[in-house]
């Protein structure tokens, strides 16, 4: 088996008695076939969230109802999210892990590949689920999506049509897909690590995977849990969230943020795993602290899943659980901080270059900055009561989970996709993607944290006059922003149909074994497993 | 106090009185942003605040925004040093560190987060706790009780000691959110009826809800506080200056969120005391009404108002709903069946018994609490000979009156 890989290698990939065309898909238990998947299925659902929110923008350009009724507009955004969050950020994350922790690790594959097939696959029927409200309402069928934001808070959720019970079972299908997926990457971490490669030798990117895999089987159950007791609520007549029969919507505010805070950080740690890697490799300089980097991941994790109140301060919690949620909120400061003084410490005297992914890296370092910053004064609850609810929230989560968490997946794309197709994707067009992500992005958030002060609440399809100028602005800028992602789109493209050869070693300062390997790896990669010293 | 900023409003008429279709809306209004973004009054900060806690948040909220922006600029500033001087392209050999050597280097790496600690817990801790606590306490000295009801997509006001209670709905009519109409100065922030608190009293606000959950906001004041149905929360108001204040919903709330706006009218206690005077003279005058006899074309007429108020939202002005979720009225079964039964009793499910009773996990919502006797008979009887519906029958306040008592 051995001799026949190596023989026929790259020249045919699927040379071991395999299927061929649309069935080597459906089939594959190839990591990195199943990462390509992955990250396909990622590209295309961020256009269709893309979309929506860009309707969105432009209902919002001028005051006045436009181009749709309040209905839809509710639709829009809460699907907006859930496609972003589960189909969009998540799958990609999933795709990196899955093509690049075996070659970084030195495993032949993933753990368990036919689980890793089936986590893939439940995606797709999960993402029909949760977009075939909207078409079914065009033939009169229900009353189209979603209409309570992404959160389903109760009794709003109670009251709403079908919609709500299509994305509860999207989300279960979603949730069992990522239980899957981190099932897995713990397996793989914990049991195939080339031989000598300890836990403290294990790359930072796999590390950062590692307690993301760790919260979402931590969590992901406990908002299965409150969704499955919305779907009781809305049709077999329990009364979890409903005060009249004794119980609470409260509680499944605390049942959704228990998942929805830990989910930040299930988005942002894989990118922050990643970050060490590229601020290395362009600065041409060993990480600095590695160590500090791996137990900030261990707290940042831990500390996550027990600040969750501090996204519903305004609901009227008992003072003692205000403080408490505030100072535990402040804490995650500091592990943060230990995060950005080592990137920063890591490109200190070093020998830096530019390139794309370099540039979305520090683009990333500074706008995930801005979200980092703000969301240290949101942790606090007398200034929060201004904040909650209004557009200084929706500003601030999407710095960090636009410039933190899409930036990132970004500069790992850039990163990596010369190992991944064999080719350089073209630097201009990566630098010209850059410069007009970085300031369109920030043409459309900045002016949303001012409106947030001056008191425009979010979610609403129409607003008073004086928010007039900045929607305008930050409709102009979401624009730009999201038809520049058409760049990015091309550029993959092209990088996968041809262009310069890649060297094994794409990046002259790149370390570490997926370097080893030729661009793009055999389709068995470390059959025989390197021994690290 | 808000302000309409002068560009906005021309823009806005000019758009709307034109009548144009949407897209052709937006090219003008595209080649009018450059000078709008010069002209602009824009706000980069909360509104000026009126109440203590607005003070001391708008306080916490500079101190904060100051210490941020120098943490932003120290840290990005070494990065950004570091990025100009140590480049491969300025020939600067790597070095090759990867932690801190040396007791001194321990010194300087952990600095920073000894800075950290104290800012988070002493320097924005302290205030922060403080804050907190002033927010919280409702109950010290409070001079008098405001409850406020939320309901999809109007606020409910009582003054439970004057025993005065009222809706206040957005008066903004429909054709200026649809671009028909100009604008006006207050747009989507003008309400029929505000609240009217007196200045200089603390004010302990009770919030709940009826149907979903609300939040009531008023940014000048700094207190937003959810309304939650079932359960009762509090916070309080202590308005330093008279004045109009505004504020909105600001929990998605479903269909017309963005449509419940919050105005408070902040007067000297005397002219609060007179206004409340004359609350409780109009609420005699309409308990005394639902007890003499109306006529139906009355009922109708009354009717009209309430249900353009109340009940237009959902089921829209010719009754014709947005179905499947808001049914239509016009041809409705429930509308044009029985309305008592033999006994004078409500028939289940009938028209009478949704508008008293809703219809539990929708939004039709119990309006036997919320309407008076009077705007109760005149809305079922305007329903059931409006819209084509001709049933030629009436209810007369009296009955609304008996069927209480009854369901008591």
């Amino acid at each position: 088996m051995n001799t026949a890989t190596t023989a026929n290698g790259h020249a045919n990939p699927h040379g071991d008695g395999h299927y061929s065309g649309l069935m080597r898909w459906l089939t594959t238990t190839n990591h990195k076939d199943i990462g390509t998947m992955y990250l396909t299925f990622s590209l295309i659902m961020f256009f269709v969230g893309g979309a929506m929110i860009l309707a969105v923008r432009a209902e919002l350009f001028a005051p006045g109802l436009q181009l749709m009724q309040p209905e839809f507009f509710n639709q829009l955004i809460g699907i907006h999210a859930l496609v972003m969050i589960f189909a969009a950020l998540m799958p990609a994350a999933t795709g990196f892990a899955n093509w690049m922790i075996p070659l970084m690790i030195g495993a032949p594959d993933m753990a368990l590949p036919r689980l890793n097939n089936w986590g893939f696959w439940l995606l797709p029927p999960a993402a029909i689920l949760l977009t075939m409200p909207f078409f079914l309402a065009l033939f009169g069928i229900g009353d189209g999506a979603l209409a309570t934001g992404w959160t389903f808070y109760a009794p709003l959720s109670v009251q709403g049509g079908m919609g709500v019970d299509f994305a509860i079972l999207a989300v279960h299908i979603l949730g069992i897909s990522s239980i899957m997926g981190s099932i897995n990457i713990i397996v793989t971490i914990f049991n195939m690590r080339a031989p000598g490669m300890t836990m403290m030798k294990l790359p930072l990117f796999a590390w950062g995977w590692l307690i993301t895999a760790f919260l979402l089987l931590a969590t992901l159950p406990v908002l299965a849990g409150a969704v499955t007791m919305l779907l009781t609520d809305r049709h077999f007549g329990t009364h979890f969230f409903d005060a009249a029969g004794g119980g609470d919507p409260i509680l499944f505010q605390h049942l959704f943020w228990f998942f929805g805070h830990p989910e930040v950080y299930i988005l942002l740690l894989p990118v922050w795993g990643l970050m060490p890697h590229v601020l290395a490799t362009f600065s041409r300089k060993p990480t600095y602290g590695y160590t500090a980097q791996v137990y900030a991941f261990i707290a940042i994790g831990l500390l996550s899943v027990v600040v969750w109140a501090h996204h519903f301060f305004t609901a009227g919690l008992p003072v003692p659980a205000l403080i408490y949620f505030m100072f535990s909120t402040m804490a995650i400061s500091i592990p943060l901080a230990v995060l950005f003084f080592c990137w920063i410490a890591t490109m200190w005297k070093g020998s830096m270059s530019f390139e794309t992914p370099m540039l979305f890296a520090v683009g990333f370092i500074v706008l995930f900055g801005i979200a980092g910053l703000t969301g240290l004064i949101l942790a606090d609850v007398a200034a929060d009561a201004q904040y909650h609810h209004s557009y200084f929230v929706v500003a601030h989560f999407h710095y960090a989970l636009f410039a933190g968490g899409i930036m990132g997946v970004m500069t790992g794309v850039y990163y990596w996709l010369p190992k991944w197709t064999g080719h350089m994707y073209s630097e201009k067009l990566g630098k010209l993607h850059f410069w007009l992500t970085v300031i369109s992005f920030n043409l459309t958030f900045m002016p949303q944290f001012f409106l947030g002060l001056a008191g425009m609440p979010r979610r609403i399809p129409d607003y008073a006059l004086q928010f007039a100028e900045f929607n305008a602005i930050s409709t102009v800028g979401a624009m730009i922003l999201g038809f520049s992602q058409l760049l990015f789109a091309w550029n993959i493209w092209s990088c996968v149909r041809g262009g310069p050869k890649a060297e094994a070693r794409v990046w002259e300062g790149a370390e570490g074994l997926e370097w080893e390997l030729s661009s793009p790896p055999p389709h068995h990669s470390w059959e025989t497993q390197p021994v690290i010293k | 106090m808000m302000r309409t900023l002068p560009h906005s409003r021309t823009f806005g008429s000019s758009c709307a009185a034109a009548r144009r279709r949407s897209l052709r809306c937006l090219i003008p209004a595209g080649t009018a942003l450059l000078p709008a973004i010069a002209e602009a009054e824009m706000r980069f900060n909360f509104p000026e605040p009126v109440t203590p806690i607005a003070r001391e948040t708008l306080h916490i909220h500079n101190e904060f925004m100051l210490i941020i922006t120098l943490l932003f600029v120290v840290v990005f500033a070494i990065m950004i040093y570091s990025m100009i001087k140590h480049r491969k392209s300025v020939g600067h050999a790597a070095v090759k560190f990867t932690g801190p050597t040396g007791a001194l280097q321990w010194f300087w790496a952990l600095i920073p987060f000894a800075i950290l600690l104290f800012i988070d817990f002493v320097l924005m801790g302290i205030p922060a706790v403080q804050a907190i606590i002033s927010m919280e306490d409702t109950k010290t000295r409070a001079d008098m009780v405001l409850k406020v009801t939320g309901m999809q997509w109007k606020w409910q006001y009582e003054y439970p000691e004057a025993g005065i209670k009222f809706i206040s709905t957005m008066s903004t009519p429909r054709a200026q959110i649809a671009n028909a109409e100009a604008k006006g100065e207050h747009y989507l922030l003008e309400v029929d009826k505000p609240v009217v608190l007196p200045v200089g009293k603390k004010v302990r606000i009770l919030l709940t809800s009826t149907d979903v959950i609300h939040t009531w906001w008023v940014p000048q004041f700094g207190v937003k506080r959810d309304a939650i149905p079932g359960f009762l929360r509090e916070t309080w108001v202590l308005i330093e200056k008279p004045g109009i204040y505004r504020g909105q919903c600001a929990e998605l709330c479903g269909k017309d969120h963005g449509f419940m706006p919050v105005v408070v009218h902040a007067v000297p206690e005397p002219e609060y005391l007179a206004w409340l005077e004359q609350q409780k003279a109009e609420a005699v005058a309409a308990a005394g009404s639902a007890d003499r006899a109306w006529s139906r074309d009355e009922l109708v007429a009354e009717g009209r108002t309430v249900y353009d108020k109340v009940c237009v939202a959902c089921h829209q002005a010719e009754g014709q709903g947005l179905p499947p979720v808001f049914p239509a009225l016009a041809g409705s079964k429930i509308v044009n069946g029985p309305l008592l039964d033999m006994n004078g009793r409500i028939i289940p499910d009938s028209h009478v018994d949704r508008v008293f009773n809703g219809k539990a996990g929708t939004a039709m919502q119990a309006f036997r609490d919320t309407l008076s006797d009077v705007e109760l008979a005149a809305v079922i009887t305007y329903e059931r000979n409006s819209f084509g519906n001709k049933l030629g029958d009436m209810i007369q306040p009296a009955q609304i009156k008996a069927l209480r008592q009854e369901a008591k």
